[in-house]
This record gives C-alpha cells, structure tokens and sequence, in this order.
C-alpha cells in the first residue's frame, strides 16, 4: 500500500488535517505513537476559542485566528462537539495593566476581531460579579469561545475514519527516508510508504522534521499545569477570564468549561523532556495563587483533580507551516501552541492548499460526510427521549457513572464506533464518566468489565491508557 | 409513576435498616431504591468480621451483617427496586429514578429517607502533585477489586491516609502475597479504629509513618514509585525529608465525604462541617417529610451506629405517615452548636417533645485527649459535664439526650466542647 498522504500525529492538527484530506479522493492515513488519538497536547490545554486580540498582525497566529474561530461555530456542529461562544474578558488590576488591554484592543481591531469593548471595574463586575474588587477595567470580546479540546479532537478523527483515512496507532515514528520519490516512514511496528508527508507531531514536531532532513526550526516544550474543579464551582464566572498576557503567555485564565466544571491555569515553565507533563507543588500553588487574584471565591475543597500539557514553542515565534524546499512533498506544521486549538480548521484548509500546490490532485470524493454525531448523552436527554432511548436499548437504563450519570449504552458505543475506545481514559474522554468528582471510584471497576467483555480482553489487560499502563496485576489467590 | 408511602434511597445499612423499621411501625408499603444489582451496599465487599459487636452482641463479617437485613426486608415485604437510579428529588417528594425495567419514571412517597452514603476523597482533591499512572486506587475501590472482583490492584503497595479501609486493606493485601511497604499518616495521630491499628498493621509488621504524606507520584504507565515527606505541626512538609519509595499501587484513605448531590440539587440545608444535610433529633432535614440516616449525614466508625441512627429515622418517617408529626410547626427548637476542638454534633436542632428514648448528641472532638471533660453549655452556663478517658478525631463520642437535661436547658443552644 502507498499512500498519498501520511500525517505524523493525531493530535488536533493532525486529525483536523486528516478530517479535510478526507473530502478528497486521497489515500491518507494517520500515524500516532500513543494508543489512542488526543493524547499529547490537545489533552490537556484551556479549551478556549480565542478572540483574536493576542498576536501580532501578520503572523499566521493572527491570521488563522480570526479564520478559525469563524469557522468553529460550523465546525463544531458538523463534528457534534460542545462549543459555547462565551466571550471573555481581560482584566486589569492597576494603570499598567490597563494600557496593556488597551494595546490589546488596538491589536485586535488591526486584527479584525469585532464587538470588543473597554469596561471599567464597575462594568466588569456587573458583567460577572465575582471578579475581584481590584479590578479597575477589562477587555471584552464576545467572540470568544470555549470547547473541549479532546471532544474536538476525537470528533474530527473519527470523521476522518469515517471517510476513509486509516489510522495507525501505537506506531511510533523511528525513522523517515526517500525512496524511489516515496516517503519511507518506519515505525515501532512497521513501514508506511506516501508521497507527500504531514508532520503534526506536536512537541516532537523539529525531531520529526530532522528525520525527513529538514531542520530549519526547534521546538522547546512548555509546560502548563492546570486544576479542575467540580460542577458545584462551573457557575462562578460564565465567561473565560484572562490576566494580561507576558512574554511567557496568556498567564493564569479561569474559565468555565463546557462540561460546566471550572477550570483554573495555566503556569508557564520551559521544560527540556518531552513527556514532563508532571504536575509540581509550586505549580499548583502558583495557579490557586493566580486564580484568587482574579476569582477570589471558588473552593478548593471542589478539586476534582489536577494535571499539565506542554505547548509546542517554536523558534519562530510564530507557526511553521509550509512545505520543505530541501525536502520535496514534507510538510511542517510545527510550532503549534496557542491559539492552535482556535486555528486548527483553518491550519487543515491551509495544508491542503499547500499539498495542492506541491502536486497533490485533489479531487472531491462523491460520498464525503461532514457530519459525526456524537455518543449519545443520557444525561442531556428530555424524559422523553431518556424512555425511548431505554426501550430501544436497555442499556441507556443502567448507570455505571453516578457522578456525570452515563449509562452502560454510551460506554458500548464508544467502545465499538470507529476509532472505538480501548483504555479507562479512552472511554472517560468520550463519556465522561468517570471525569467526575470520585474519579473513576464507583465507576472504574464497571467500566474495566465492559471493556474485558467488549474487546475479548481478560480483566487483567485492561489499561488505563494503553501500553504498560495497566490497571491490575492479576487475579487474587 | 410509582406511588409508595415510603421511598428510601440507597439499600446500604442506613437504607435497610430505615425501611425495616418504618416498616415494623406500621408503614404499609416501602420502596427501597438501590444502585447496585444487590441490597448491602459496601458491607457486601467488607468480608472481614467485626461488624455487629454492639447491636446483635455476636462478631459478623459486613455480607453477613447485610443478609440479616436483607432476609428481615424480605420477610416484611419490602420492595426492592434494584439496578435502579435515584436522580432527583423534589419538593413534593417525588423521586426521579432510572432503571432498564421501569425507564426514566418517578416514585412518588409519602416520605423520603435518604440513605446514599458517603464516597472517598480522591488523589484529586488532595493535589498531590506528580504524573498520572495506572495504579492509583481509593482504598474502597481496591476492596471491592480484590474482595468481589478477585483481581489483585497491584503488588508493593504505599498506602496514603491511615481511615479504617487503608488499615483493613492493608491486612488484606498481605494475606492475598502482596507487600504493604508503609501507611503514611499525614496527623500525628490515625483516624482509624485503634483495633483496626493492633489487628491489621502492628500484627502484620506493617510501619505506620506518622506526620508524613506522600508529595510527588512517578511512573508514567503504571506507577513505580512514591516520594513521601514528613510534615511539620503545620502539616506541611519538611524540606529534606523526602524519601523515594518503590511501588507500583498507591491506595488513598483520606477520608469520606457524605454523597450528598441529590440532597443539595433538591435545595436541603447543609451542614459543612459535616458535609451532610442538618437533621433534627427525628433525622429529619430541612424538607418536610425527607429523613436523613447513616454516612450521607455523618461519617461514621460503625455500621452498629449506623443501623440505630437508621432505626429511629426509620420510626420518626412512620410516625411522619401516620400524621403524628409536623403539625406542630411552632415547637421550640434547640441549635446545637459545636465548641471548642468540636468539629461537628449531630442533629443540628432538637425540638424536646419529639426527643425519642434513645436519642443522643454525636460528635467528634478535633485532636486527641486524655483524661478529658465533655462540657455542655447553654447561655453560656455548664449544664453537663462528662469525664472522658481517650478522645480521638476516628472515634465518635456521643450523650445520651436525657429529659433531664434539657430541662436544664436555658436559652436556644446547646454547646458541646471539650476541656482538658
């Protein structure tokens, strides 16, 4: 098999990309080093849909920004994903910070971002009363958004599978050769061979390029750790609630997210591995630290639980996305930190465009659907639709997770739609459950049954998130 | 549309014991709704013995002490509404429930005991900074792997929290061939029954590592080890104290939270202390006609507590049907209140003229005391003064709430604190 086109990394980008080649009569699949898709970056980020005040005019940042957040109300409702276009605000605590939001107000009318305002205190208070009483302005924009990160991620994925791309787990990258004009892509399970190579690979993204012998740009992992609060807590503030940014970043946000937790962060810590997606004591202090500065009110006690992503930071400063001149049909899209959740559709239009440009015939495939639905939620069912969804499947009738209140008919269904779940984590990022206040307590011990049963597993195979992670050490004496 | 007199939510030894009794005081019909596919609750997975000592005089294990509940339930008639639910309650007291038999339908009741029980704090709550590997497991979660599953969590084992699951799962991992390397105690004191300490750790050569926590987790598959600290009287931890230990299962025993959703989304007045919803000497909350029983109120030591708790809600519910109560909406009510090194009493409120035979005030003293005095106040004067031994926070002291004393009640509150 040779394939037209294979991407390195099923993370957002790389799915999203995956999803847009799929209109297409391409043959294209998806390569991934982890057991499942979502596992690197778009796991674990803010979840936002920025504005498009935050980077400079004419960087792709800026561009592919605006573009993308246009796109998302329409992408989310082809991929059956949560979006909710809260706004956001910035706030300023003394006169600095407000020449700061200032600055940002002018970049995001050079930018084009439309609606925004200057509110004083007063205003940003009434807007969301549980901002600080040291707030003496804010920045508005009614464009933000927030959305989950992995939903969108997993969504777009599967809709890729299910127009055609096949996807590759568990394969790691080792090596990347030229042969005969075709892409050799040796693996930790195989050989794959394309014409044109895609490197999505998040933090890895420079090693891959080197790989392909094109080294024009490093990546440096940044880690951002972040923690997730209970329901009880989502209510506190309704839009996404910012700090003026540093050099380091947006600084600590507290947003809602579209689950209706809260969630506090994130630091900013250059690190040198790769996979440190540790969580450390002076993080978690600086992130409550950071958090009170802006919502003084929210309880701790709510902690659901706590974790950190890295952020691709490039050499660049700004994304790296176009084809290699030293190497004929890679291309690069590296460097991809924020606002790269918010770009991600317009970045997979955009690669495409540039495939098309290296050579790459695209003709549009008759039988393309856009359209993905989602694991159907018992939980934002009427009474109605919960009793005919309970006689069509008794499933839909039993609750294994209390705390979000999945039923065992939404675990089944992940497990055996395309792209299926095959870990703990695999099934709690498509269900939730077990993404509740317990963890996973009540719930975990059914989950790992239905997934022994439905993948002709014994017990003790089951993992949580694939490899050697796994959940038991056998049977008892 | 369900129609019963009494709903109780949750088949645990709060619920059954409620019901039971509700039932014996002449209700007619008794729901029970349970989650499980069985009534008992976390008494099904505790196979070790010891439950029972106080009410039934004899040593039994936890299914033991559930199935003479369970045959009682039974033989009354009690109807069991399994793999079932509870999603709401309103003020009306109707029940939203959900199963695969009944659908999404309601079970509307004359009155409502709730009875969900507790669930257990998490590595999340407590921020235990670190990666995020397989074998990380609540205490509770392990016992129900190893005891109703028969699955092994793990096999060098670190356990964090020193509450009576940590204690007995310790035990009995080592008899199942895995090694309990330490049970780290972030108080300078256990939480745990004292002959929970003797049986399962000092018998088994098991360290208990007092004022220490774990402070970072490694391993980013399946865990490989833990570092522990020790801790200063502010318990924070000591610089230079870390130590690096080898495992590959961490269990949590850090406390019980009463599960209390459905209480607060159905607008019940909450205790914070306790963490579950304000009872008065009837167990009854805040919601006309809605008891309270068992760990969804307070966490208790003992099932034994828990069953003669359960009882009188289950009697007071019956009397509550049977129109002999909530008429008199003017009674004087009476505000416990919790004094110095008191953490919580339970019941918050106490109107004398319900007050049963058997009612008593619970509470539980903040730090340990020996050779101690439980004072009762009222406008600020003694009315009761009780020599206590030994006070631990893991053990609940309790007074009996005679009619003696409170007619030596003066004002609207009664303060519990304890002196040296």
């Amino acid at each position: 098999m040779i394939y037209d086109v294979a991407i390195i990394g099923a993370g957002v980008i790389g799915s999203m990309i995956a999803r847009e080649l799929s209109r297409y009569c391409v043959k294209a699949c998806l390569i991934e080093k982890e057991a499942d898709v979502a596992m690197g970056t778009s796991k674990a980020n803010s979840g936002i849909i920025h504005a498009g005040y935050n980077d400079k005019p004419g960087t792709l940042k800026a561009k592919f920004n605006m573009l993308g957040n246009e796109m998302m109300a329409r992408v989310s409702k082809e991929l059956d994903v949560h979006f909710k276009r809260t706004g956001s605000l910035v706030l300023a605590f003394n006169e600095a910070d407000f020449a700061n939001i200032k600055e940002l107000y002018y970049r995001g009318i050079a930018n084009g971002v439309p609606e925004m305002k200057i509110l004083d205190g007063a205003q940003a208070r009434a807007m969301e009363p549980n901002v600080s009483h040291d707030v003496i302005g804010a920045l508005y924009s009614p464009t933000a958004g927030i959305i989950c990160p992995y939903e969108l991620n997993i969504a777009a994925a599967e809709n890729a599978v299910q127009n055609g791309v096949e996807i590759f787990l568990d394969n790691e990258v080792k090596s990347i050769s030229k042969e005969k004009g075709l892409f050799l892509i040796k693996t930790s399970k195989g050989r794959i061979r394309s014409r044109y190579a895609v490197n999505a690979a998040g933090v890895y993204a420079d090693a891959i390029s080197s790989m392909a012998g094109e080294c024009d740009y490093t990546i440096k992992p940044r880690k951002g750790e972040y923690i997730l609060l209970d329901k009880s807590q989502g209510g506190l503030v309704h839009t996404v609630i910012f700090q003026p940014p540093s050099k380091m970043g947006k600084g600590i946000l507290i947003t809602p997210t579209v689950d209706n937790n809260l969630l506090l962060g994130p630091t900013a810590e250059d690190v040198d591995d790769r996979e440190d997606t540790r969580t450390t004591a002076p993080g978690l202090e600086e992130i409550i630290r950071g958090a009170r500065k802006s919502v003084p009110a929210f309880d701790l006690k709510e902690t659901i639980t706590s974790f950190a992503g890295l952020r691709a930071i490039s050499s660049t400063g700004d994304f790296v996305i176009k084809a290699s001149e030293r190497v004929k049909g890679f291309i690069n899209v590296g460097g991809i930190q924020s606002p790269g959740l918010t770009a991600s559709p317009q970045i997979a239009k955009h690669v495409v465009e540039i495939l098309e440009n290296e050579g790459l015939a695209l003709k549009e495939k008759s039988g393309f659907n856009p359209e993905r639905r989602r694991v159907l939620r018992f939980n934002e069912m009427s009474l109605e639709e919960k009793n005919e969804a309970i006689k069509n499947d008794s499933g839909f009738g039993n609750v294994i997770c209390r705390c979000e209140t999945v039923t065992e008919a939404e675990v089944i269904d992940c497990i055996r739609r395309p792209l299926g779940a095959r870990s703990l984590d695999g099934i709690k990022r498509r269900t939730r459950a077990g993404m509740g206040r317990c963890q996973g307590g009540f719930c975990g011990p059914k989950v790992m049954a239905i997934l022994s049963r439905e993948l002709g597993i014994p017990m003790d195979g089951v993992t949580k998130k694939g490899g050697g992670s796994k959940m038991l050490a056998g049977k008892t004496k | 549309m369900i129609e019963t007199d009494l709903a109780v939510i949750g088949g645990g030894p709060a619920g059954l014991a409620a019901a039971i009794e509700a039932r014996r005081n002449g209700v007619r019909n008794v729901t029970i709704i349970e989650r499980d596919r069985e009534p008992g609750g976390i008494l099904q997975q505790c196979i070790h013995s010891g439950f029972g000592l106080h009410i039934m005089k004899e040593e039994l294990t936890g299914p033991e002490y559930a199935d003479r509940f369970i045959r009682q339930a039974g033989q009354l008639g009690i109807d069991f509404r399994l793999n079932t639910m509870a999603l709401g309650i309103s003020p009306n007291r109707e029940v939203s429930i959900v199963n695969s038999y009944d659908g999404a339908t309601a079970i509307k009741a004359g009155a409502v005991i709730l009875a969900m029980g507790c669930r257990e704090r998490t590595r999340g709550a407590l921020n235990i900074p670190g990666t995020r590997p397989a074998g990380i497991y609540t205490a509770g979660t392990a016992q129900r792997l190893v005891n109703m599953d028969g699955y092994l969590p793990g096999k060098n084992i670190v356990i964090l929290g020193s509450g009576d699951i940590g204690l007995i799962m310790a035990r009995r991992l080592t008899l199942e061939g895995a090694t309990v390397k330490m049970v780290c105690e972030l108080m300078p004191y256990s939480s745990g029954l004292t002959r929970n300490i003797v049986q399962c750790l000092h018998d088994y050569d098991i360290p208990l590592a007092l004022n220490h926590t774990v402070v970072g987790i490694h391993g980013t598959e399946r865990l490989e080890g833990v570092t522990v600290a020790q801790v200063d009287t502010e318990r924070r931890p000591i610089p230079g104290t870390n130590r690096y230990i080898e495992c590959d299962t961490l269990l949590l025993s850090v406390g019980l939270i009463p599960e209390n959703e459905l209480t607060r989304t159905a607008g019940i007045e909450m205790d914070s202390a306790t963490g579950g919803p304000a009872v008065n000497e009837s167990m009854e909350t805040s919601l006309e006609g809605v008891f309270a029983c068992g760990n969804v109120v307070h966490v208790h030591d003992l099932v034994d507590n828990v069953s003669r708790e359960s009882m009188l809600a289950g009697r007071c519910a019956a009397q509550y049907i049977a129109g002999q109560r909530g008429k008199n909406k003017d009674a004087r009510v009476l505000f416990t209140v919790a004094g110095n090194d008191v953490s919580y009493v339970v019941p918050q409120r106490i109107r004398s003229e319900y007050v049963q035979s058997e009612s008593k005030l619970f509470f539980r003293v903040k730090r340990e005391f020996r050779q101690a005095k439980a004072v009762i106040r009222s406008n600020g004067e003694t009315i009761y003064t009780k020599n206590v031994l030994r006070a631990v926070p893991g053990e609940m002291e309790s007074i009996a709430i005679s009619s003696d004393l409170l007619g030596r009640v003066k004002g609207r509150d009664i303060v519990i604190s304890m002196e040296r």
